[in-house]
């Protein structure tokens, strides 16, 4: 009688404690070092690259894959308390993150041999870094809606097209593309895409910076004019995207990056707040600690399903819908309650600028990697609606 | 929590789908079915599932008892089988053994205080008691200068003023005046009126998931059948999200109370991390109640808002029991207060506990 949604609390296992504390002591260590300011949730690029390398030699990339393939085989568990550490501390991952999340376990389920024992362990080592090409500019959220072409050659395949909003395209050094190599079928619209992995070095490739209302600069439209793929790039069954994409949506969506976008500013407000606020302040710093201890219960209990071999995709989609939305409402949250501190505990530098910052990224957040619109989607045709 | 693990939950399952149908009851011209229901469930150990067997109860464990209220909440069950195993399990933290019968506990709202006298007598005042009415006996946590007590008080030692909550259960004030209990131990070390609202807080969660386990089944159903415009509802995109969102608050809740039961259930006293489970889980929950309820009714529309229907015993029942044993900002103060004495520094470690 009742919609099977399992959310079984799961405890984090004893050794998943000694690996944070690992963590968080290569993370002081790091802000010793100068390498970044966990007080800044932007870091410029330039150390980001060396950081990947240290976090790689860690063991802390691909931390379930195999080991054959440059992983260390340890647990969903294990890897959830990296990614919610690095997160909190604002850590420069983005040049590792999209690789260890989604590229990497892409390339692992339906990669070639070769591809997988030339690029895994590099992955690992957090020497290379990865971007997504989905969207185009005709097509964003309706994936099935691409038009880039991949044309069958000699050895290979010859792509032509637009990706848009591909973020990290201009540090990447290959990108997943789902690229059209038949045209949709009357019975199936989904058919005739395929899943390549594209060195971005290839010739014919352009890169054209897009700058958010942020001012910075993070995604990019990436231009591909006769770009070369060799045939063992092709991931997967050709003309069968569509059935692979579903099972990474778990791993993709449910992570504690899903909601802790912006906790710089709870922080931030509980040190404006003092140790004894008052009334409001406190009844809305009590409600906000409960919503986010709810929602990392529930990204752990998905990461625990993962770890049972299971694909929560329905409960992953709630954990980004909920995780997002929250995130994306609580700067206006901070901001209010903000609003009854004394002026001389706000009114700081640091503070501010954070509060500025998380309000303009706001609406992103619930756009990428799936908008609310598409996860409830997802979430009604898990109850049985469509 | 796996039902198909835990005969507990099974048992109350199968005891509530034959004896507290939420159809039939709605139905029933009279109160015939209680009884019969009361009994299954007192034979059955369920309603003294948290009282070991030496001391006349059914032996559960924590944990099995929270799952078997998670059924219950989906069942919207009438008569008072957690309060009744909320009281047992009080009692029997200070070794008094339950009296068979259903119980209520005292107080079950923050900053009422139920006084122990030196001459042994109770004294004070317990709003918002649920079955306040219907309970033959109440545990009460009761303090003097010497710490806080447990008290096993017969009803008729104590005045009783009428009171409904929005389901139209019993939900009173108790007055004690200088009443007289049948049994009274010291409180153990860690006990005080808080742990016994935090206890109440994680079975109200437990039993609001279930509830909306049962408000989200049922709307899905409903969706599915009622055709308008000449289909289904379910399928007009903005009927698909707002049950999608009812998917997100039920998830929310199960999770959230599904933590704070294993929580309890697992650790040696309420401390922080327990504390920060249990509150957690009555605000969240509480939230989910409200922003659930309203989609259900939305989803159903007029026939969703009669008495004929089935949903008002879900939806009324979850709304009601915000407000016991704490209300959500009640708590969120404490934890607000909570969060903020610890300092920055040490709330993400403190989430990070869990």
């Amino acid at each position: 009688m009742t919609a099977d949604l399992r959310f079984d609390p799961i405890r984090l296992p004893p050794h998943c404690e000694a690996l944070r504390e690992d963590v968080r002591a290569f993370i002081a260590q790091e802000i010793e070092a100068g390498t970044f300011d966990p007080g800044q949730a932007v870091h410029g690029d330039a150390a980001s690259r060396e950081f990947s390398r240290r976090v790689g030699q860690k063991g802390w990339i691909g931390m379930t894959w195999p080991k054959k393939y440059g992983g260390h085989e340890r647990s969903h568990l294990e890897r959830y308390v990296v990614t919610e550490e690095f997160r909190v501390a604002n850590a420069p991952t983005r040049l590792h993150f999209v690789a260890d999340r989604q590229s990497g376990p892409t390339i692992l389920k339906y990669g070639s041999e070769a591809v997988k024992q030339s690029i895994l362990p590099r992955i690992c080592r957090g020497e290379v870094c990865f971007a997504i090409g989905m969207s185009e500019p005709g097509s964003g959220s309706d994936l099935f809606a691409a038009k880039t072409k991949a044309t069958k050659t000699n050895g290979g395949w010859l792509i032509n097209g637009t990706k848009i909003w591909t973020s990290n395209a201009h540090h990447a050094d290959y990108i997943i593309g789902l690229f059209r190599t038949s045209p949709p079928t009357k019975e199936n619209r989904r058919h005739g895409l395929t899943q390549f992995v594209v060195d971005m070095k290839a010739p014919g490739i352009t890169i054209n910076p897009i700058y958010q209302l942020t001012g910075l600069h993070d995604f990019n439209e990436v231009v591909f004019q006769n770009v070369f793929v060799p045939d063992d790039h092709v991931l997967g069954a050709v003309d069968e995207a569509w059935k692979q994409a579903t099972s990474e949506l778990a791993y993709e969506r449910s992570g504690p990056e899903r909601f802790l976008e912006t906790i710089y500013v709870l922080i931030g407000l509980i040190r404006a707040a003092g140790e004894v606020p008052d009334l409001r302040v406190a009844e809305g710093l009590g409600r906000l600690t409960a919503q986010l201890h709810t929602l990392r219960r529930m990204s752990v209990s998905v990461a625990g399903m993962l770890q049972a071999g299971r694909e929560p995709v329905v409960e992953g989609s709630i954990v980004k819908d909920l995780g997002t939305i929250w995130e994306q409402a609580l700067p206006n949250r901070v901001r209010e309650l903000a609003a009854f501190l004394e002026p001389e505990a706000t009114n700081r530098g640091d503070f501010e600028e954070q509060l500025a910052f998380a309000t303009k990224i706001a609406p992103k957040l619930t756009i990428q990697g799936g908008t609310t619109e598409v996860l409830r989607g997802i979430i009604a045709r898990g109850l049985g609606l469509r | 929590m796996n039902e198909n693990e835990n005969i507990v939950a099974e048992t109350a399952a199968r005891i509530l789908a034959d004896l507290a149908d939420p159809q039939t009851i709605n139905r029933a011209k009279d109160e015939a079915w209680a009884a019969p229901l009361w009994r299954a469930l007192a034979e059955a150990g369920l309603t003294l599932a948290w009282v070991p067997e030496k001391l006349g109860g059914g032996g559960a464990g924590m944990a099995e008892g929270f799952d078997a209220l998670r059924v219950a909440g989906r069942f919207a069950v009438p008569v008072p089988l957690a309060e009744t195993m909320l009281a047992g399990w009080l009692l029997a933290r200070a070794g008094i053994p339950s009296p068979n019968g259903p119980m209520t506990v005292a107080p079950a709202r923050p900053k009422e205080r139920i006084a122990l006298q030196s001459d042994g007598t109770l004294s004070g005042r317990a709003r918002g008691v649920p079955f306040g009415r219907g309970a033959e006996h109440f545990a009460v946590l009761a303090e003097s200068d010497a710490g806080a007590s447990v008290a096993l008080v017969k009803a008729d030692a104590v005045r009783i003023a009428e009171g409904r909550n929005l389901a139209d259960e019993p939900s009173n004030t108790l007055m004690f005046e200088r009443a007289r209990p049948l049994a009274l131990a010291p409180a153990p070390a860690g006990l005080d009126p808080t742990t016994l609202l935090l206890m109440g807080a994680a079975v109200r969660s437990t039993q609001t998931a279930g509830a909306l386990e049962a408000v989200l089944a049922m709307s899905v159903r409903y969706a599915n059948e009622r055709v308008a415009f000449e289909r289904p509802i379910a399928k007009f995109q903005a009927v698909q999200h707002n049950l999608a969102r009812l998917a997100g608050e039920t998830a929310a809740a199960v999770a959230a109370a599904g933590s704070a039961a294993d929580a309890i259930a697992n650790a040696q006293a309420f401390d922080e991390g327990v504390r920060l489970e249990a509150i957690s889980a009555k605000i969240r929950c509480a939230e989910a109640a409200q922003e659930g309820a309203a989609i259900a009714h939305q989803v159903h529309g007029a026939i969703g808002f009669t008495k004929e229907h089935v949903l008002h015993r879900f939806t009324l029942r979850m709304l009601a029991w915000r407000d016991d044993f704490g209300h959500e900002s009640h708590w969120a103060v404490a934890l607000g207060h909570l969060v903020a004495a610890r300092g920055a520094d040490a709330f993400w470690p403190l989430i990070a506990s869990r």
